[in-house]
């Protein structure tokens, strides 16, 4: 079996695309919404485009966990979804509270839950590899 | 769960790649295995007792 399995290759092209339609939607919005404020159902629809190829990201994880042949490595990638998905939520949460108890402003800066999602499959490559000896292919 | 694959592998002059060829699987997947890491699902354990020619059970060991 080649370094990267064909599921990997598929995964990483998805995550290709993906990111690059990311950066031109996001550009778009932005510069649109600089010039041209848009109102409306128009507004709504400029907003979510950016999302789009996040939540294709979060498409393409998944595809990669069914597609990979090789059970062990997609035990890995299950794994570290599952840290991702744990280290999200745990510090949404803890900055919920935070806010709710005015330790800290509100708003999030323009930063999601997303953000910590992605650094949470570091930890879980991180965690992988002192629990398994291995982070995976991708790592 | 204990195995023999290591030994085994050895006896035939196998490297760890050599036998994951064999398997389909990746280098990794085999290194996890012998080390106990990680215990294959049955129709993985087949596909290993086929390629050594033995039984499961002279494979893997009960602990």
């Amino acid at each position: 079996m080649p370094a990267r399995s064909p599921a990997l290759r598929r995964y990483l092209l998805r995550l290709a695309v993906l990111m690059s339609l990311y950066v031109v939607l996001l550009l778009g919005a932005v510069t649109l919404c600089r010039h041209d404020r848009p109102e409306g159902a128009l507004a709504y629809i400029v907003a979510i485009a950016p999302a789009l190829p996040v939540i294709g990201v979060f498409w393409a994880v998944m595809r990669l966990i069914v597609e990979e042949t090789d059970e062990f490595i997609r035990l890995l990638h299950v794994r570290q979804c599952m840290v991702a998905t744990g280290f999200c939520l745990t510090v949404v949460t803890v900055w919920q509270f935070f806010q709710n108890f005015d330790l800290v402003p509100p708003g999030n800066g323009g930063f999601g839950a997303l953000l910590f999602w992605f650094v949470g499959l570091g930890v879980g490559a991180i965690y992988n590899r002192f629990t398994m000896g291995t982070a995976g292919s991708c790592a | 769960m204990k195995n023999r694959l290591k030994v085994l592998r050895a006896e035939r002059d196998w490297s760890q790649q050599d036998l994951a060829v064999r398997l389909g699987v990746s280098r990794q997947s085999v290194n996890a295995i012998e080390t106990g890491k990680y215990d294959p699902s049955l129709p993985l354990a087949f596909r290993i007792s086929d390629v050594f020619g033995l039984p499961i059970e002279e494979l893997f060991l009960r602990e």
